[in-house]
């Protein structure tokens, strides 16, 4: 097998089906909130709250990883790493349109409290979407996480091998350097959320600063040297 | 002739203070790194589970009170399991764990400030000959949850008499125990410690106020305060102080732990108020723990024939 192959088969479906340990977690918490089966045994009284929290927590580490692909490229040398990029990017916007979601239902649909016409009902649809559209509007923390979210997801809509082509790798590379600004908007919603001990959303704005900061210095040493060494990372990963 | 053994341990192996005390966020991040950026590790909730509390010494006596609420009770799990109470860790779950390491018997609280009998009452002292009422009352939390949860107490009313207030006496301050040996989150700085609460002198002996030392029944469990808290549940639960150590009355408003942690978040009074929002989220609704559909928050928490009176011509969009 060659390590192409080695990457094709073994390692990309491996990394898969780990990422999608937290949805299979998700299930389980869900089917245990319903009486399935028996709920995980981390699962709080308050299970809405921990699967909100969750994948908002699982958004983030996989906005690190993904950011974290090009500086251990660079670093090590292990160009087959990009490989993985793509899969990674993917996984935190799987996992942000996730939080949002259950936020959505958790949250706001259930704050309606009555549904004079039923749940599934136009009267629902409309208190729903207003709901959140007071929060996105009235609450920062809100604001920037789901300012976060929005900036994945031309990511995700232009992650295609058919549209790096149609965009051409310069203009694509410029778009999709939007991921910082997600990933700086999905720490800072983080901290803003929390009442007091930021010990969490610190760390990961210390990772993400960490991870930032291999950009501006090599932004920095391209603009000393006027003709770039590396070529730009954009090959497709098929 | 002086023999000098080398001890046992050379100074270069014992563990620096800081790094002991810190291992449990070593263990941590060294594990999180381990598990490259966490990938492979779930955060605490999911590796650790949390453990409700052993049922306690049954409390005997307890009368049955009128100003219960017959709503559905949440159950022991859910009251031990799900806490904030931040000298044992930030995480709902952690003082279900990390809680065991509380000494609550010997017990004392001191009895300070404007009063006459200022002292240091053992507990079993403040406890003798005191009737025991069970008092289930709702919680809400400022975090919008709540739950319904059957104390077992008695007036704060009734001790402070005891302690003969003077005149000067317009508010009372209490503080929680801040033992670092004892309490793993009094080592980070989460908040400036120790915990201290204040009422005013007409809330504190409102007949609503009361100091919990039990629960279910039983003796309070380590994670919800013990051995004695306040109850005070037309307010957030943050006000209901755990563990008190110290009771001072004063002139002056004391200083409260969250108002000094974020004033324009939390104020001196925190009484449950559906129109007045929190700055970063609404308190207009409420998540019964046990329940998927929210409720409605109710002014005072469902309290306010009892106590709307105490703030008579007072703004509380002001005085929140």
């Amino acid at each position: 097998m060659s390590s192409n192959q080695v990457i094709r088969w073994i390692l990309k479906p491996a990394i898969f089906l780990a990422s999608l340990g937290p949805a299979a977690w998700l299930v389980w918490a869900l089917g245990g909130m319903f009486g399935y089966w028996e709920p995980p045994s981390g699962l709080s009284p308050n299970p809405l709250s921990d699967i909100t929290n969750e994948t908002g927590v699982w958004t983030l580490r996989f906005l690190c990883l993904t950011l974290f692909v090009t500086p251990l490229r660079r670093l090590t040398g292990w160009n087959a790493v990009i490989r993985f990029r793509r899969m990674t990017g993917l996984f935190a916007f799987f996992y942000g349109s996730l939080h949002f979601l259950i936020y959505s239902i958790a949250d706001r649909l259930l704050s309606l409290i009555d549904f004079p016409d039923g749940v599934l009902s136009s009267d629902t649809a409309r208190r729903w979407a207003a709901a959140i559209g007071e929060d996105i509007y009235k609450r920062p923390f809100i604001t920037v996480g789901f300012t976060a979210l929005m900036l994945m997801l031309p990511l995700a809509l232009t992650s295609t091998a058919g549209m790096i082509r149609r965009l051409g790798g310069k203009r694509w590379q410029a778009l999709h350097r939007l991921v910082y600004a997600s990933a700086i908007a999905g720490v800072v919603h983080y901290w803003w959320l929390v009442k007091a001990d930021i010990s969490r959303p610190r760390n990961y704005a210390v990772i993400v600063g960490v991870l930032l900061l291999f950009r501006v210095v090599w932004a920095r040493r391209r603009a000393r040297k006027p003709s770039p060494v590396h070529a730009p990372a954009i090959t497709p990963s098929s | 002739m002086l023999i000098k053994r080398p001890s046992d341990i050379r100074s270069s192996e014992i563990t620096e203070k800081k790094v002991y005390l810190n291992r449990r966020e070593f263990v941590a991040t060294a594990a999180a790194a381990a598990a490259g950026f966490g990938v492979l590790a779930g955060s605490n909730q999911l590796i650790e589970a949390a453990q409700p509390a052993p049922h306690g010494r049954k409390l005997e006596g307890v009368k049955k009170s009128p100003l219960s609420t017959t709503e559905k009770l949440n159950s022991w799990q859910d009251i031990t399991t799900y806490n904030n109470y931040y000298e044992f860790g930030t995480d709902k779950d952690s003082p279900s764990m990390l809680a065991k390491g509380l000494k609550p018997s010997p017990w004392n609280v001191l009895v300070d400030g404007e009063c006459a009998k200022k002292a240091s009452y053992h507990l079993e002292d403040i406890l003798k000959g005191q009737a025991l009422e069970e008092r289930i009352y709702r919680l809400r939390c400022v975090e919008r949850w709540s739950m319904v949860i059957p104390w077992v107490g008695f007036p704060l009313s009734d001790f402070i008499k005891r302690c003969e207030p003077t005149s000067k006496a317009k508010f009372v301050e209490f503080t929680t125990l801040a033992d670092a040996g004892q309490m793993v989150g009094v080592r980070s700085p989460v908040l400036d410690w120790p915990y201290t609460e204040g009422l005013r002198m007409d809330e504190a002996m409102h007949p609503l106020a009361i100091l919990a030392v039990g629960l279910y029944g039983e003796v309070l469990p380590n994670q919800n305060g013990a051995p004695i808290r306040l109850v005070v549940p037309w307010k957030y639960g943050f006000k209901s102080i755990k563990s008190i150590v110290k009771i001072r009355f004063t002139e002056r408003q004391p200083e409260t732990a969250w108002n000094k942690s974020a004033p324009q978040e939390y104020g001196f009074y925190s009484n449950v108020n559906p129109q007045k929002d929190h700055p970063r989220w609404s308190q207009s609704v409420e998540r019964r723990i046990g329940e998927f559909i929210q409720r409605r928050t109710l002014l005072f928490n469902g309290y306010a024939d009892q106590v709307s009176s105490l703030y008579t011509g007072m703004d509380l969009n002001k005085n929140y």
